[in-house]
């Protein structure tokens, strides 16, 4: 078999590899001792693999490890942050659930409302005494002049009102609804009640 | 060699390395700096040759590992984990790339026909290269920049195949690309290289340097 240089270049790199027939190693091995232009094609050809397989090749930006450690560090805390929220979420809704059994007849369940229009309020404390009347809708700061049915009054703790499906009213309990009014959560029916306003003052004239 | 390619090649760090990717999987989170460790510098060499920027290359290198971490469990035992993690910088690498549209700006030589032969333009003789001369930054940089010019598909054959030393099969795996496609492009990679050192052509070697007027390096 003989080769020619153009055979020799299209293979110097499967004769460097050791990737080649035997015969036709042979073959360029003979075209290699006459051919000086093949030789240093072949010699050039080593170097480069030699001098770039060379290690100290291969740079890295000084500090490259410590930063790469760090932000792999950093994603491993947040990892276990995440887990660790996700417990805490886990139990809290454990909890929640529990509450909720539990707090059937307490004052943080809101059962249906005496009227459709109402708002159940935030924030009420539970102890403090209000006033309702038997066929209102609402419970009262005692003294409050826009209690209906004054003769059928009864003062009762405010989570018996709530209970009882009593909602605040929207004059004397006002600080207890604004934050549930203006909330974006807030159902249609409430932002009829207040005209479709953020204006405090517009839902005290209209309650 | 690299001490981390001799001790890859041992069939004890491959078991070693399976154990400590099984530890890690089973919760020892930690263990992944000892897993990684050795192949940093490959991973930023890999997204270096396709980035051709060292912020971006560092940044990409990074990425990459930390997918590494956050997916591990799917790594499959049947590729070797170093092959694993570079083609991830890799992906992470051309995604980046992709993104800016740097290939806009690749040289000429990148859109030579692969398949087509090439033919040498010099044939100095070029026999010796003294071990020490690799000590020297500008002889590095000089190196850098040649290999810098070259076409990104040719670049990144190169780099993994003689830079990081990963198999031809390997290399594909990486590259998604054929073996005989690795060859083609390694071979174009090596000739194109070695024409732009050889002594008596190149410009950089005359402008630069010092011993190109009369003494070479090697």
């Amino acid at each position: 078999m003989v080769v020619n240089c153009e055979h020799v270049w299209r293979e110097i790199s499967n004769y460097l590899e050791g990737d080649i027939e035997p015969n036709l190693r042979a073959a360029i091995e003979e075209h290699f001792r006459g051919c000086k232009h093949c030789t240093a094609v072949l010699d050039g050809t080593r170097n480069v693999i030699q001098l770039y397989g060379d290690e100290r090749m291969v740079e890295v930006p000084l500090g490259f490890s410590h930063r790469l450690h760090r932000r792999l560090e950093e994603n491993m805390a947040s990892g276990r942050r995440s887990f660790l929220g996700w417990m805490v979420a886990a139990a809290a809704a454990i909890l929640v659930a529990g509450g909720f059994e539990m707090g059937r007849s307490s004052v943080f369940s809101h059962p249906e409302l005496r009227s459709e229009h109402a708002q159940p309020g935030s924030g009420v404390p539970p102890n403090m005494m209000v006033v309702v009347s038997e066929e209102g809708k609402t419970f009262h700061v005692p003294g409050c002049p826009f209690i209906h049915d004054k003769a059928r009054l009864r003062t009762i703790a405010a989570r018996e009102a709530i209970r009882e499906g009593y909602a605040p009213c929207v004059r004397c309990m006002r600080k207890y609804l604004s934050a549930s009014l203006i909330s974006p959560s807030a159902s249609a029916d409430s932002e009829a009640q207040v005209s479709g306003s953020g204006n405090p003052n517009l839902r005290i004239k209209r309650g | 060699m690299p001490e981390e390619v001799m001790s890859l090649g041992s069939p004890a760090g491959q078991f070693n390395e399976e154990l400590l990717i099984r530890r890690i999987r089973d919760g020892e989170h930690d263990l992944f700096y000892e897993l990684i460790r050795p192949y940093e510098r490959r991973v930023y060499s890999a997204a270096l040759a396709i980035l051709r920027n060292e912020a971006d290359a560092e940044d990409a290198a990074q990425e990459a590992v930390l997918k590494a971490y956050k997916h591990i469990r799917q790594f499959r035992a049947e590729a070797r984990f170093s092959t694993w993690l570079i083609q991830i910088a890799v992906n992470e690498a051309r995604m980046r790339k992709r993104k800016e549209h740097a290939h806009m700006i690749e040289p000429i030589v990148d859109h030579q026909d692969e398949e087509g032969n090439y033919t040498p333009r010099d044939f100095a003789d070029w026999r010796e290269i003294p071990s020490e001369t690799l000590e020297r930054k500008e002889v590095r940089q000089i190196l850098a920049e040649a290999l810098a010019s070259l076409g990104e598909k040719y670049r990144e054959v190169f780099v993994l195949r003689d830079m990081q030393h990963l198999s031809i099969e390997e290399t594909a795996r990486a590259l998604g690309i054929t073996t005989a496609s690795v060859k083609t492009r390694l071979l174009r990679a090596r000739l194109m290289l070695r024409d732009l050192l050889a002594p008596g052509l190149g410009g950089n070697w005359s402008s630069k340097l010092s011993f190109a007027k009369g003494t070479k390096p090697w």
